[in-house]
């Protein structure tokens, strides 16, 4: 039998499959965004404000700073970490980078699978397949795949879980 | 079964009934116990400026409107409301404007619970919910029929259970009926729970708050200071910490004497459990054996000082706390001694010894104990710190605060993270997954390992460098996910794995033997 507390240092494997590339895009936009937001409020009350310009100005440069080297360099890493894979038996995911997580469903035990598309996702041309099963805190998320990818994978997501009986509900 | 139950079935022509007809009494009595406690201020006040006779025709004339509108109302809710439990379906038309019908697969019935207050006790009535296991559709999945007789109760509850045609499992082996009943020592443990404080702590803000309904706060703060004019500040303090303590403990017995009063849990034939209790409030709570996936012991610090511990089942279609009764309604055991609840655990599971005894428990790497005492001690040096800096920049006073701070809080810290690492550990017993975790709220849980539904493997960059990961299990029952805290990461990824074979397994790398 495999796995009786040998101790020895058993690992994770990563999932075999990357994220589309265009994924890295989505996430940069996403992030510039976010840091659009403050970076605009506190460059306009810096315009308006002239006692606290000497304080405002420089923060709002330098959260530009910060948002931008992030936009640039964090989807790069995230874009390493993300992957995913759908066997026979199961559907894996790994995402993450400061807090990794891997998480695991059986297909037995699969109820629905969603593919869901944001406004932002869709002009990048992307959908996010979310695979839930009987636990309220189990669901699987793939984000970033290709449509007609997603799609499919969809599909065949569904075909597999119908023939297989069961839920443990 | 009960004969009257099938006759009447039969008179009802296609099997429509309707709820218990003295509900409209009921509606009258709540609105009539409203009016009173709303009349007799509003008489006091009316009678300052006009005739006595005039005031209550006002009152009584007011009264007799929010009886009368309350009764009708019910009334009519009464005439159109119907149920039916048909072979296949359990049906339910209700709406007095708009008319809903729901009905639920009789095969999905999870739960028929049975609560009554003292109202209906008076009356012979029962409230029942009927639930179905589902987390989706949230209120959809249950029916709630308000009231109907106790014995109409009694039936419903016993025949949308009774499977004995498909077969507990396993069963003869265990013995039915009475499974633990009220010892009343354990009241012992009520105080000692974290009720008591909380409800001194609303005791004293409950009077302040009255008192200045009345604009007589001040007055009631002068007279506390009055009583206490020659004595020192330090007894003041404690006089009324005391007194505060003493309400909440003399609040926590009462409330436990009213939530487990004729505490009773009993396996019925069907492959049921059921719970009963309540003094005033009477609740019956059943869980069908077949949606339990294992069971939960909790261990509040208190209790667990007096080597007591609480009992709740892991089941699926739980989850949802709508009840006024919270997280009470999946306690299958309050807290007792930990034998008593060990011994519970082990019959309710149908085991000869409860998999949370039997279980050896791996402990925890040591870097599992390093972050839990960095985590204890800075919750501990932050205010000592936040005082620290504010004393040096305003006062002298609060530097002292400040030491006082770390003086007390600093070992209880270090108490605290060491036996929050005592607590964690994880093993497999039989055919269930055990782990344990907590030092202020305790809990064991052994989840059926046919129950697991997934694992997910979660670690933080600190977790990383420190070779540890955190497991968690999720199911159907219960919270959703259980998890094993600060694992080993080899080590726990074999007991995740063996727990629930073939699920990690192809996901795994191993080093080459």
């Amino acid at each position: 039998m495999t796995g009786t507390g040998s101790g020895g240092t058993a690992r994770l494997r990563p999932p075999n499959n990357t994220l589309d590339r265009r994924v890295v895009g989505w996430w940069r936009t996403q992030c510039l965004l976010l840091t659009a937001g403050p970076v605009a409020v506190l460059g306009v009350l810096g315009a308006f404000l002239a006692p606290a310009r000497p304080w405002l100005l420089p923060a709002a440069g330098a959260l530009a700073v910060l948002g931008a080297a992030a936009s640039v360099f964090l989807p790069l890493w995230w874009f390493r970490v993300h992957r995913w894979e759908v066997t026979d038996d199961a559907v894996y995911v790994r995402t993450g980078f400061f807090w990794q997580e891997w998480r695991i469903a059986p297909m037995s035990r699969i109820q629905t699978v969603d593919t869901v598309r944001g406004p932002l996702e869709q002009t990048f041309g992307l959908s996010t397949v979310i695979v839930t099963t009987a636990s309220s805190k189990g669901a699987v998320k793939i984000e970033g795949l290709d449509h007609a990818l997603a799609a499919e994978l969809a599909e065949r997501l569904t075909v597999i879980t119908g023939s297989t009986p069961g839920d443990a509900t | 079964m009960s004969v009257p139950g099938g006759e009447e079935r039969a008179a009802g022509g296609d099997g429509w009934r309707r709820l218990a007809p003295r509900t409209v009494l009921v509606a009258a009595l709540v609105m009539a116990g409203i009016a009173t406690g709303a009349g007799a201020p509003v008489f006091v006040g009316l009678a300052a400026g006009r005739p006595l006779w005039q005031a209550g025709a006002w009152v009584l004339g007011g009264a007799a409107l929010l009886i009368a509108g309350g009764s009708a109302l019910d009334l009519v809710r009464w005439r159109r409301t119907k149920y039916r439990v048909g072979a296949e379906r359990v049906e339910l038309r209700t709406g007095l404007l708009l008319v809903k019908r729901r009905s639920l697969a009789r095969e999905r019935i999870r739960s028929v619970d049975l609560t009554a207050n003292v109202l209906l006790r008076v009356l012979g009535l029962v409230k029942v919910r009927i639930g179905t296991g589902e987390n989706t559709g949230g209120a959809e999945s249950t029916l709630a029929l308000d009231p109907v007789t106790r014995e109409e109760g009694e039936r419903l509850r016993r025949e949308l259970l009774d499977r004995r045609a498909a077969g507990g499992a396993g069963a003869g082996s265990h013995r039915e009926g009475e499974l633990a009943v009220l010892d009343p020592a354990w009241i012992r443990y009520a105080p000692v729970s974290f009720v008591a404080p909380a409800l001194g702590g609303a005791a004293v803000g409950g009077l302040m708050q009255v008192s200045e309904w009345f604009g007589a706060r001040g007055k009631l703060i002068d007279w506390v200071l009055d009583r206490f004019r020659d004595t020192p500040v330090l007894w003041i303090v404690v006089v009324l910490v005391v007194g505060a303590c003493t309400a909440g403990v003399v609040g926590a017995l009462g409330l436990w004497v009213e939530m487990w009063w004729n505490y009773r849990l009993e396996r019925e034939p069907g492959g049921t459990l059921r719970v009963r209790r309540g003094l005033f409030t009477t609740r019956s709570t059943s869980v069908e054996e077949r949606r339990l996936r294992g069971v939960e012991l909790v261990e509040p610090l208190g209790v667990r000082t007096l080597g007591a511990a609480r009992v709740d089942a892991v089941a699926t279609g739980l989850t949802v706390g709508e009840d006024s009764g919270h997280a009470n309604h999946r306690t299958l055991l309050p807290a007792a001694p930990r034998a008593t609840a060990e011994a519970v655990a082990a019959h309710v599971l149908r085991e000869a010894v409860s998999p949370t005894r039997a279980a050896r428990l791996t402990p925890h790497p040591p870097a599992a104990r390093t972050r839990r005492l960095r985590w204890a001690v800075g919750a501990a040096l932050a205010p000592v710190l936040v005082l620290g800096v504010l004393g040096a920049l305003l006062t002298d006073v609060l530097l002292y605060a400040a030491g006082a701070c770390g003086v007390v809080l600093l070992p209880t810290a270090v108490l605290l993270g060491r036996d929050a690492y005592r607590s964690l550990g994880h093993g497999v017993s039989g055919e269930y997954l055990v782990a344990r975790s907590g030092t202020v709220r305790r809990t064991t849980v052994a989840l059926r390992r046919g129950g697991v539904i997934g694992w997910t493997v979660k670690q933080s960059v600190f977790q990383r460098r420190a070779g540890l990961v955190t497991l968690t299990a999720t199911t159907a029952a219960g919270a959703g996910a259980y998890s094993v805290y600060d694992a080993a990461e080899g080590e726990g990824l074999a007991f995740a794995d063996e727990a629930v074979p073939g699920l990690l397994a192809p996901f795994l790398d191993r080093p080459a033997d």
